[in-house]
């Protein structure tokens, strides 16, 4: 097997390799190397990578761990002891962290290698990466088009076989859409499924960790190792995990799934909604009953989720004051002046227009209006969703409602950015789990561009999840199909005039 | 509903401690003014009967024991401070 096609393995097959002695981990790794040194500068997946303190870990990697000896590359916004952690922020451009995150001690434990970070929209605020301090990532499938956000970086190493699997995380569908973006599976778990602690904080009532893989199989081993209890983060369930690998090869007869009248939108793009349609036949054909269900108050998400979101990441973002670490302005004349100063320079636009929308929404006079009638509201979309899981088992719905954009199509309007969330950030208000998949292309320009798949469950329901995508997985074949530049990494996409 | 216009990026911007520039205050304006104009259909729905959720999962009362546990060395804790000296941070000064 050349390295090439080594680098192509899903996280599953790797591991069998692994055990069966017929590759090392450091053989592993030097082909990733290889592989990254090849692809990422044309993706821009990777903001830091310590290959050092990797091959010694690889040396000492015990395989027959449930992840032992599989890298993992992980969004720049989680703790990875001695690396950097920018968050894709000039404010955090020479920070190096500490200590590891909950979830990285935990994927360490299971023999997983955390070698790379991921590029981001800062804070991960955004919907395209572009809104990264370092650099735009790019969508493998088209370089000319972006890999979705926030966690771009994660989803275009991936897809471009630059990574076996990454950690992303999802405060509004930061880890569905660009899985979507890049034909990936990207899983939302539970909130509170997963510890935080360690994970730099956005909006922390939405916030969520989880993996971005090439299959199902990969989301549930990386969620085996990441997810459970833990006592430095007081919001993670005490509740047990089951073996999500477990869940995979149930079939899906008498399972009940949901069809959300409400999310049949208007700009939903027709290549979307004729794929989504028929993955629902699909599903249909293996045994799934699709039931009508209604979500009234999804119309009302984005504006909930807006004002939440920026409320708390106002809050959150107040930390960064140039005084225990992170970027600090020269020679300030006073105090007022020093936190004025560092944070005008250290924070990108999208991060200052939401510290003043957030500041906004919690300032007297209009915090009864703005952020307790989205607390309020956030109330019925948990209440519709409740209702609707009475009756069925996951709710079924595009991830996003177009594929992947071009760079700059949409940075001069930031309420059309927002826009691209519209399928998923009601998963994170109402705390349920979510995962997209691949479930067909469209094709736009000559170029083949992935759809993805959400589904919905209840909360702590993953295994469900795992269990309808991976027979939706083995029933179809578009997981199968690499992306151009993970194909031929040497392949120059034409930019179609 | 408060009227969109309300909004004074260039006030919130002082109570954020955030120094923008004109470009990015006149900017911000317009921007934040579309986004509130689109979130003022939150101002149609009937919440009288709900009451505010603040996190998706309520849990309540989460207590551990109160142990002292190993946790940074001050040289770690001040591994990122843009400025220090014996073992403290320096910071901007704060009294007259």
């Amino acid at each position: 097997m050349s390295f090439a096609d080594l680098t192509a393995l899903t996280i599953a097959d790797l591991q069998t390799m692994l055990r069966g002695r017929e590759i090392s981990p450091r053989e592993v790794l030097e082909a990733l190397r290889a592989r990254i040194e090849e692809v990422d500068p044309k993706i821009g997946a990777y903001l830091s990578i310590d290959f050092d303190a990797a091959t010694k870990e690889a040396e000492q990697a015990d395989v027959d761990l449930p992840l032992g000896g599989v890298p993992i590359a992980i969004k720049d916004i989680i703790n990875v002891k001695g690396q950097p952690c920018t968050c894709g922020s000039k404010i955090l451009a020479t920070y190096r962290s500490p200590y590891d995150a909950t979830v990285i001690r935990k994927l360490r434990a299971a023999g997983a290698i955390p070698f790379g970070k991921t590029n981001m929209d800062e804070f991960a605020m955004g919907s395209s990466t572009e809104n990264s301090s370092a650099k735009p990532a790019r969508n493998p499938w088209d370089l000319s088009r972006v890999p979705g956000g926030s966690s771009g970086g994660s989803a275009a190493a991936v897809a471009a076989d630059a990574a076996f699997g990454a950690l992303g995380t999802d405060t509004g569908g930061s880890i569905r859409q660009p899985a979507a973006l890049c034909g990936l599976v990207g899983v939302k778990p539970t909130y509170g499924r997963v510890s935080r602690f360690g994970l730099v904080a956005f909006a922390s009532s939405l916030d969520q960790v989880g993996p971005l893989t090439k299959t199902a199989r990969d989301a549930a081993l990386v969620m085996n190792a990441i997810a459970g209890h833990d006592a430095c983060d007081t919001t993670c369930l005490n509740e047990p995990v089951p073996d999500y690998a477990a869940a995979l090869g149930h079939d899906l007869r008498g399972l009940r799934l949901g069809l959300p009248k409400e999310y049949m939108i208007e700009g939903i793009d027709r290549q979307v909604k004729v794929a989504i349609d028929a993955a629902i036949k699909q599903l249909q054909s293996l045994g799934a009953e699709i039931v009508d269900v209604s979500l009234p108050h999804t119309d009302y998400g984005i504006a909930v989720y807006y004002f939440l979101a920026t409320a708390e990441a106002s809050a959150n973002l107040a930390r960064f004051d140039g005084v225990r670490y992170g970027h600090r302005a020269e020679k300030p004349r006073d105090l007022l002046d020093h936190y004025g100063r560092t944070r005008e320079e250290g924070f990108g636009q999208e991060v200052k227009r939401r510290i003043i929308l957030g500041t906004y929404v919690l300032s007297s006079g209009y915090y009864d209006a703005y952020y307790l009638r989205a607390q309020k509201v956030r109330e019925l979309i948990r209440h519709d969703f409740a209702k609707a899981f009475e009756k069925v088992d996951a709710i079924v719905s595009p991830t996003s409602p177009v594929p992947a954009f071009k760079l700059g199509e949409r940075t001069a309007d930031p309420l059309q950015m927002y826009l691209a969330d519209i399928f998923t950030n009601t998963g994170n208000l109402a705390g349920i789990c979510g995962i997209s998949l691949p479930c067909g292309f469209a094709k736009i320009d000559n170029v083949q561009l992935p759809i993805g798949l959400q589904l919905l469950g209840k909360a702590l329901d993953e295994a469900r999840l795992f269990q309808i995508a991976h027979a939706y997985e083995q029933s179809t074949d578009w997981h199968k199909t690499r992306s151009p530049i993970a194909a031929n990494p040497k392949s120059e996409i034409r930019d179609p005039k | 509903m408060a009227k969109s216009s309300d909004l004074d990026v260039a006030y919130v911007a002082k109570l954020a401690r955030l120094n923008l520039t004109e470009e990015e205050t006149r900017l911000f304006q317009k921007q934040l003014d579309d986004v509130l104009k689109y979130a003022a259909k939150l101002g149609e729905v009937d919440v009288s009967a709900v009451e505010a959720a603040a996190h998706a999962v309520p849990i309540f009362n989460v207590f551990r024991e109160d142990e002292p546990r190993d946790w940074f060395t001050a040289e770690e804790a001040l591994s990122n401070a843009p400025q220090q000296a014996n073992q403290l941070f320096i910071v901007t000064k704060v009294v007259e």
